[in-house]
């Protein structure tokens, strides 16, 4: 896998994934991570302990917050895995020690919603 | 990235934590950005004021923080939830007025200056062209990048604020200029408002990667210019626009009447409304006066909230504007904006009308009430008497 490190750690979760790229102060509860855009593909889906997997974030530079938010209240992804950066989710997982990598086009897609996995930065590895 | 050495020590935590801190921001955001090193920025633009947007754990660590960190170069900020000179009349409760105050003190105390507009670069002088910056707020990112010639990267509320702290910024690929847009949006629609534009930026933000070129528009008035900034921020991770007619060697899609209509249905979600707002972007000077014109002999026939920043309403209430707005039944804001505003309630608000792209997709999502779209010229015609 070719995966660019950008905040480092070790996760155990289930993959979600989406192909929609996610607004995180407007689509986000921030307490209870659940998607609230009724536009989003992850309606009503809930954040907490996930493996995130979407392409990039947009929209508000304070998304960096609700993902630090989520954290503190015990909602947030077990880790995250992009295509591309975003500062909001870059800076938001680095303040709240979320692990987030950004993987190749090709890896990315290989990424199955629902499968168990593992991400180890350290072994440079999704399991 | 290739630190200094004092920039290594202070990622160490030898410069204490709140420095260390600020680093660890820069070096995953500059990772992320391909920059190979930190560049000095004169002025900082830090979003995240508002407690209806950061909430009790931003409150939280603003409070920590503020204990021993100084902004080391000139900080202006977003707005915030409420103007303290009328909140009185919004029967907001006392929790979260306790809550924003201290988020206030807390960038004070850091030595920001106490803006609380989310238009910085129209209340403010500009630094000279090519300056280094960093500008969190979406719509200013993207209005100094393409409209002022200042140069940021499109910065989140903590890349913002590590920049603000340590006086450096990444030097990503949207600081350097190097490569033009791969993408052209060929704008189709004549005579645009600025709704159209606020639409066209909403559109060109989801499809756009860093940058994007916009054919097929000259001119725009600065209300334009602003929605189209504020809609592409909304949208998209893009943090610059380029108009130009010359669109060799991109790929071309065309903002048409069908996909105006696409992003008009994806966010305009009623027909009536029980308010107005106008304002996300804040409204200017400029704006102020223009309104004014337009409501000679007019009032309101339903509430209308005005969102301007602080030194434009002094500046109004000097040339009469403020008397002739509130005359017409304006309610006039300043510190704050109508995008997550705690001040407009699902609870007591049913729908707004608005002419901000902006504000639609945030008061739709986060204060889950529904919207009504229009142009300012048709809110005038038919929400007057």
């Amino acid at each position: 896998m070719t995966l660019k490190i950008i905040v480092k750690g070790k996760a155990k979760g289930k993959i979600m994934k989406s192909n929609t790229p996610i607004n995180f102060l407007g689509a986000v509860d921030k307490k209870t991570g659940i998607i609230r855009d009724n536009n989003h593909d992850m309606f009503q889906k809930s954040l907490k302990d996930v493996i995130l997997v979407f392409p990039h974030g947009i929209g508000s530079s304070v998304g960096a917050y609700t993902i630090y938010s989520l954290k503190s209240n015990d909602s947030a992804p077990a880790a995250m895995i992009c295509a591309k950066a975003d500062l909001s989710v870059v800076s938001g997982c680095a303040m709240a020690n979320i692990p987030l990598v950004l993987a190749s086009q090709d890896d990315y897609d290989s990424l199955i919603d629902g499968k168990e996995v593992t991400l180890d930065t350290e072994a440079d590895k999704i399991l | 990235m290739e630190l200094t050495k004092d920039e290594e020590a202070a990622l160490k935590g030898e410069s204490g934590e709140t420095l260390q801190l600020a680093y660890r921001i820069l070096v995953a955001t500059g990772e992320a950005t391909n920059a190979e090193k930190l560049v000095p920025i004169k002025w900082a633009h830090v979003s995240g004021v508002n407690y209806n947007t950061i909430g009790d754990a931003g409150e939280e660590f603003l409070s920590h923080l503020s204990n021993d960190a100084k902004v080391k170069v000139k900080t202006t900020v977003n707005p915030m939830g409420y103007d303290i000179d009328n909140v009185s009349n919004y029967n907001l409760d006392e929790e979260f007025i306790k809550k924003q105050e201290s988020i206030r003190k807390s960038y004070e105390r850091m030595g920001i200056t106490p803006s609380f507009s989310c238009i910085p670069y129209e209340i403010f002088d500009l630094p000279e062209k090519d300056t280094q910056v960093s500008f969190a707020e979406t719509n200013a990112a993207i209005y100094v990048n393409s409209i002022s010639n200042l140069k940021t990267n499109k910065e989140s509320a903590f890349s913002a604020l590590a920049s603000a702290l340590t006086g450096k910024s990444p030097y990503s690929d949207l600081r350097k200029d190097l490569v033009p847009p791969n993408l052209t949006i060929r704008m189709k629609l004549d005579n645009p408002n600025e709704l159209d534009l606020g639409m066209l930026g909403f559109f060109a933000g989801k499809i756009a990667d860093s940058s994007v070129r916009i054919s097929g528009l000259n001119k725009m008035d600065r209300r334009s210019c602003k929605s189209l900034c504020g809609g592409m921020g909304t949208s998209g991770r893009c943090g610059k626009f380029i108009l130009e007619n010359n669109d060799e060697n991109s790929e071309k899609v065309d903002f048409d009447k069908e996909e105006k209509q696409k992003v008009y249905d994806e966010l305009n979600t009623t027909d009536s409304s029980d308010l107005i707002t106008l304002g996300s972007p804040q409204l200017g000077l400029e704006e102020l006066s223009d309104l004014t014109s337009m409501l000679k002999g007019k009032s309101f026939k339903k509430r209308c909230m005005i969102f301007c920043p602080r030194a434009i309403q002094n500046q109004a209430l000097k040339l009469g504007y403020t008397n002739e707005l509130k005359r017409a039944g304006c309610e006039i804001l300043s510190d704050c904006c109508t995008c997550l505003t705690p001040l407009i309630d699902k609870k007591n608000i049913d729908g707004v009308t608005t002419n901000s792209i902006k504000g639609a997709y945030y008061l739709k999502n986060s204060n889950g009430v529904d919207v009504n779209l229009k142009p300012l010229s048709k809110i005038v015609a038919e929400e007057t008497k």
